[in-house]
């Protein structure tokens, strides 16, 4: 991950607009968002956003995230400090000369080939995305045809989270 | 057994048990239930002649009474006609509750007649909003929708509400509870901070207080000058703080920035602690800010922690109310001082006397020239007493109601300070005056805004709201001009208005109010006690004002305050 990027977690209340709230506010003050997860939680009146953020206003992207009324905590995860995941699908060209030999480098990367044409193969990597952006390299040399990544999830490692206690509204 | 209502019923009630004594509004097609269920209520009901009259009005009550302000409009142009007053309101954190209606729920995204995504629309422009699709949300909603409003920093809250919700029925409870597990505004200070400003202050030689709008929103103007007076500490007021303390009071330097006094601006850049409370480091009154207040640490005292550093890094951040830090800065500072006095600081207290002495807020009129707008801002004021109310539109007139008006008492000046909405004026002094019906409201506007909303003086006459209306004719846009003077070559586009005023006292007439007009200096005294003397319906005082007449002090959009120009001949 770039230095100008940080991982955070934000936990909202599980209403409708909620992502367009956030959306909205990130588009109206110039923030970027590099990547976004929504999702249920534990708790059926929550929803979890993961957002990888650019730019070095952190401090204003957090603050402005609590100002939503529905904004319940935000938590900025250092590196290393969150289980981070991320599910890429990518189709590669595989002529049939050179099949098995992408499918051995595959099997390094834990890449499970998903589904199989004339002359490509389609693989699915879960991982941390260190190891999605490892494999992408690799298979740049046969040629990438197609390529979907999901957002990023992550959870706080066990008692390391660094939480901004912070929260406060206006 | 419970009553069955309608959700227009419901509504109603909730507004009821919000202590909601006024609406200004306008009807339509899917508020119509609501409007009807509204005409058997205690609630008076105020009938804008434009739905963005009608926000403004509510925010015109909300600036003097306190209080939320209430507006009501219907679906698609209804609620788009909103938008600005709902801006207006965001940007000064004014509390405002719009209700608007929405097509039925079945018909959202069809594109149905009157249909707008006004959710959506309003999202950027308001604290918070709701669209509520079925009955049940109807009194949470309300009551949210007011808690929201009102507490923390202050702002508009937009309830949109489909028709069928309106239509519908069910069991009445009474008002609802609310849970806002993301939604818990600091109040008071960290008291480990409260301390650190207070050392900060004591040993600070140029002190300044900068103090904001939210010191007026707070209702804690009684505790600013208090606190200025036992640590003696110089108050620059902001645009939206003027009022905040006395301008009479001896630590008063007024207003600072583009077209701040030249002691006030000046005060904050030779200033070695900033003492801000509740403001924003806005740009007109920063100038650039990489120049603002050189010398500076800061202490900033605000209920929106995303305030704090946005613009200016804080060395002392205290989030919290401003009448709660205040309190606790007042006991910190008695216990601090014992029986001591607060500083002397008599070096600096004399160099701020010396640069009021050498640059007052002065202008000059000439008995036979063109009547100067500041001679006729000074003249009403000097007639009217403490309590009356000035209003503003935005413009010259606005800069020159700021400088030559003398405020002694908060929530009352009414102005639009951060959008700059033109047309603010008419429709935020009705609402003023429909708020507080017994004092003298007077709005301070120019041709060209009065020209935007003017048709709300129409609801003025047919509802008894004696507003009086002081426009400085200059036939011109003349802030636009003024900048098209000093940096583009005298290139008037767009700017005249001249050819086509209308006669703004026969408008006045014509729309049911008193209408008079000065055209020479001898005429403005006089003119003015007409329009006072004048108190069964509205009044429009025209005053005819010299076109060339510009606002001073200024410092250039983006330039150092460290450069006042005090006139033209600084240019």
């Amino acid at each position: 991950m770039p230095a100008t990027q940080h991982l955070i977690t934000v936990t909202v209340e599980n209403k409708p607009g909620v992502l367009a709230r956030i959306a909205s506010m990130f588009a109206r003050r110039d923030f970027n968002i590099h990547s976004l997860a929504v999702g249920p939680t534990e708790d059926p009146l929550r929803s979890r956003v993961t957002m990888v953020v650019d730019g070095p206003e952190m401090e204003q992207i957090i603050k402005q995230l609590y100002k939503l009324v529905h904004t319940i905590k935000v938590t900025e995860h250092a590196p290393g400090e969150a289980v981070e995941r991320e599910i890429m699908l990518v189709r590669v060209n595989a002529d049939p000369k050179r099949r098995s030999e992408i499918l051995d480098a595959a099997n390094i990367f834990d890449a499970s080939a998903v589904d199989v044409g004339a002359n490509t193969i389609t693989f699915e990597v879960v991982g941390e995305p260190s190891r999605l952006s490892d494999f992408l390299e690799f298979m740049k040399t046969y040629g990438i045809v197609s390529l979907v990544k999901s957002g990023r999830i992550a959870l706080a490692k066990d008692s390391k989270s660094q939480s901004r206690k912070q929260k406060q509204s206006a | 057994m419970p009553e069955q209502l309608s959700g227009a019923a419901i509504l109603i009630r909730s507004l009821e048990h919000e202590d909601v004594d006024l609406i200004f509004g306008v009807p339509g097609g899917a508020i119509l239930k609501a409007y009807d269920e509204l005409h058997s209520s205690p609630i008076r009901h105020v009938l804008a002649r434009h739905e963005q009259g009608g926000g403004h009005m509510a925010s015109g009550y909300a600036h003097v009474t306190g209080r939320v302000g209430v507006t009501f409009a219907t679906s698609g142009p209804g609620a788009t006609n909103l938008i600005t007053p709902l801006a207006d309101a965001y940007m000064d954190s004014i509390p405002v509750v719009a209700v608007t209606a929405q097509v039925a729920s079945k018909s959202i995204g069809l594109d149905a007649f009157q249909e707008s995504h006004t959710w959506g629309i309003s999202m950027p422009v308001t604290k918070h909003n709701y669209l509520v699709t079925d009955i049940d949300e109807i009194p949470t909603t309300i009551r949210e929708a007011f808690h929201v409003a009102a507490t923390g920093r202050p702002g508009p809250v937009l309830v949109d509400i489909t028709k069928d919700a309106l239509a519908d029925s069910m069991a009445w409870h009474g008002p609802a509870e609310i849970d806002l597990p993301g939604y818990k505004p600091s109040v008071k200070g960290h008291p480990r901070q409260v301390k650190a400003a207070m050392d900060a202050i004591l040993s600070s030689e140029r002190p300044v207080l900068y103090a904001g709008g939210g010191v007026v929103r707070a209702g804690a103007s009684e505790e600013l000058r208090t606190f200025a007076e036992q640590q003696n500490l110089p108050v620059v007021t902001t645009l939206m703080a003027r009022g905040a303390i006395p301008d009479s009071h001896d630590l008063t330097l007024g207003m600072s920035g583009m077209h701040g006094n030249y002691t006030a601006t000046t005060a904050i850049q030779r200033a070695d602690l900033l003492v801000t409370v509740g403001a924003r480091f806005d740009d007109r009154v920063t100038g650039n800010p990489d120049y603002f207040a050189p010398y500076a640490k800061v202490i900033h005292i605000d209920v929106d922690p995303a305030e704090i550093g946005k613009i200016r890094q804080a060395d002392i951040p205290i989030v919290g109310d401003a009448k709660a830090v205040l309190d606790q800065l007042l006991a910190e500072g008695a216990e601090r001082l014992g029986h001591d006095q607060a500083p002397e600081r008599a070096d600096w207290m004399q160099t701020i006397a010396t640069w009021q002495r050498d640059f007052p807020l002065a202008y000059d009129q000439d008995p036979d020239g063109l009547i100067q707008q500041q001679y006729v801002i000074d003249e009403l004021s000097k007639r009217t007493d403490e309590n009356t109310i000035a209003v503003a539109g935005v413009g010259q007139h606005q800069m020159w109601a700021s400088q030559f008006w003398r405020f002694e008492k908060p929530n009352r000046w009414v102005n639009s300070g951060g959008l700059g909405t033109m047309g603010y004026a008419v429709p935020a002094a009705v609402g003023a005056q429909a708020g507080m019906p017994d004092s003298t409201v007077i709005a301070i506007d120019g041709d060209g805004c009065f020209q935007m909303t003017f048709q709300e003086l129409i609801t003025a006459a047919e509802e008894n709201i004696p507003v009086k209306i002081a426009v400085l004719n200059n036939a011109n846009l003349g802030m636009v001009r003024q900048w098209q003077k000093m940096f583009y070559n005298d290139r008037y586009s767009a700017t005249e208005l001249s050819h086509s005023n209308p006669n703004i006292p026969m408008l006045a007439e014509a729309m049911g109010c008193a209408g008079f007009r000065a055209e020479t200096p001898g005429e403005v005294i006089p003119t003015i006690e007409k329009g006072l003397a004048v108190n069964d319906r509205p009044v429009v005082m025209e005053f005819v004002c010299d076109p060339d007449a510009m606002v001073f002090p200024m410092v250039i959009a983006g330039g150092s305050n460290d450069e006042v120009l005090m006139g033209p001949e600084d240019l």
